[in-house]
């Protein structure tokens, strides 16, 4: 009998390239925005097939649900129209011709090439995996991953929480909120869901946060999980993200990376060298830093997806925040 | 063992499939959109390089990773669509401006 | 036993993803389309996890399986009802034979 695995692989990953092929080549901007959010769906299997299944939690509500949130909204601003003002400065026979050199010859013979370069690889019998695996007594968590990610290269994580805040600053350093934030709900049903979900939301949130410790889980897919719920009540018509303009909304958005640091400040003091934990400290300091993680990333999403800075109150063209009674 | 090739070589492929969008396609969504789809054939190397062990879970550190590149990715693209929206807003277009005439049809 | 039951749910729910897929692909309007969706989600899904119920090691997971099922339905059709409305409101044709 063939075991059936390896044909849902080879019709998976058929898929996944034909869809990423559709999606890019084709000519309706909505229907790849689509076939985006199903591209993510699948790739999120995908890493399920391989054995990686905290990267397809993220995957499936980062990569797909908040990544496609925010084409939707981009598509609403832009519209699908491709339109540009024509130069008329002529190009010259060189930039005529790099592009045409890099598709038709570079791309290809480089694709070829590395995957020709595959019949190299081997298997081997463990990678970081046995280190890791060793080392997780000490590392205050009983998760592999979660061990890694906020111990052993908790300075990425903690260089990534300053990446999202500085992409919320840019953000909001081009534009304004979207008004989706500030509109009643579209239907009584859709406001009737919003109130039956929030509560699910944040509870299964918080449930991933702390199975994280030992499953698969964490702060980033609870924290989407949490923006998810936020950005639901909005749809809802709960104007939330108005309710704080200014200091406390700005404070929830870094007080992931200024938790972090503080406890960087903290190991540095106590044993020099930084986020090295005391061992009898580590469950601790990382539930810490991950639930504060998981409050900024919820909130840094859902501001990314309304798409610029909350109306500031003091500025009096700018239409002022409802208030719900 | 051919698994991992299985997944690592789709994953070639479609940063491929996304560098050439990334250059062919005009619309800046559509260029936001490809340079994702690079993202996640580079996330499926990781991965699936990571899974050529023994054990039936992927090996932890590239799995993180690819947990943190998800979120630098959803990053990029966030504060690349409120980029296309200025320039949207500031000029009306949502393609570069283009200097080379033949390929405007 | 339990094998069985979760092979005979399995294929009895395979006929409402197809017949689910070919309405989406080729019923004539838009609110056909919608309802041939919803027999895969609900009915399908429900197989679905009706069939893993008996492979389930623990209570949790039956809980788990089953609000899956249930938020699955409740999102299901508010996004059904949402994008009817909204072609309603923009004057989608009905189809008419």
């Amino acid at each position: 009998m063939i075991h059936p695995g390896p044909i849902f692989d080879l019709i998976l990953m058929t898929t996944l390239i034909t869809l990423a092929w559709l999606l890019l080549a084709g000519k309706d901007l909505f229907r790849a925005v689509v076939l985006f959010i199903s591209f993510g769906l699948l790739t999120a299997l995908a890493w399920v097939r391989l054995g990686a299944p905290d990267v397809a939690l993220a995957e499936a509500a980062i990569g797909a649900g908040i990544t496609g949130a925010l084409l939707l909204v981009g598509l609403g601003k832009l519209g699908s129209a491709e339109r540009c003002r024509r130069t008329v400065r002529p190009a010259t026979a060189l930039q005529r011709l790099t592009p045409a050199v890099l598709i038709a010859v570079i791309i290809p013979s480089v694709a070829v090439i590395l995957l020709l370069e595959l019949r190299q690889l081997k298997t081997i019998s463990f990678g970081q995996q046995k280190l890791v695996l060793s080392l997780l007594d000490i590392s205050g968590t009983d998760h592999p991953v979660t061990a890694v990610l906020l111990n052993f290269r908790a300075w990425d994580t903690l260089l990534e929480k300053g990446v999202l805040l500085l992409a919320l600053t840019g953000i909001w350093s081009l534009d304004q909120a979207h008004p989706l934030f500030h509109q009643e709900p579209l239907s009584p049903v859709l406001k009737g869901l919003s109130q039956l979900y929030l509560p699910i939301l944040i509870i299964v949130s918080g449930a991933l946060l702390w199975q994280g410790s030992y499953a698969p889980g964490g702060a980033f897919q609870a924290g989407a999980l949490l923006s998810a719920g936020i950005l639901l009540a909005a749809l809802g018509g709960r104007s939330l993200p108005s309710y704080w303009p200014g200091l406390p909304l700005r404070l929830l958005a870094s007080c992931g990376l200024l938790v972090f640091l503080l406890v960087t400040a903290l190991t540095l003091l106590t044993n020099e060298l930084p986020l090295n934990y005391p061992q009898e400290l580590a469950a601790v300091l990382i539930l810490l830093i991950e639930i504060f993680a998981t409050v900024a990333i919820a909130v840094i999403l859902a501001a990314a997806v309304a798409g610029g800075h909350p109306a500031e109150r003091h500025k009096h063209h700018s239409p002022s925040p409802e208030k719900k009674p | 063992m051919t698994i991992p090739v299985l997944y690592a070589g789709s994953g070639i492929l479609l940063f491929f499939i996304g560098l050439h969008a990334l250059l062919i396609r005009r619309h800046l969504l559509r260029k936001i959109i490809a340079a994702n789809i690079m993202g996640s054939g580079v996330f499926m190397v990781f991965i699936a390089l990571g899974a050529r062990g023994d054990s039936a879970v992927a090996d932890p550190v590239p799995q993180v990773m690819v947990l943190t590149g998800i979120v630098v990715s959803l990053c990029f693209t966030a504060v690349a669509i409120a980029l296309a929206v200025r320039i949207h807003n500031l000029t009306d277009c949502t393609t570069l401006a283009a200097d080379e005439e033949s390929s405007i049809d | 036993m339990t094998e069985l039951l979760t092979l005979l749910l399995l294929l009895a729910s395979l006929p409402f993803f197809l017949a689910g897929t070919l309405g989406l692909l080729r019923f004539p309007d838009l609110y056909c389309r919608l309802h041939a969706v919803t027999k895969a989600d609900n009915l399908g899904l429900g197989l679905v996890v009706m069939a893993l119920l008996f492979q389930a090691d623990s209570w949790r997971q039956i809980v788990h399986l089953l609000l899956t099922w249930l938020l699955v339905l409740v999102a299901g059709a508010t996004v059904a009802h949402l994008i009817a409305r909204k072609a309603r409101d923009d004057g989608h044709q009905y189809w008419r034979r």
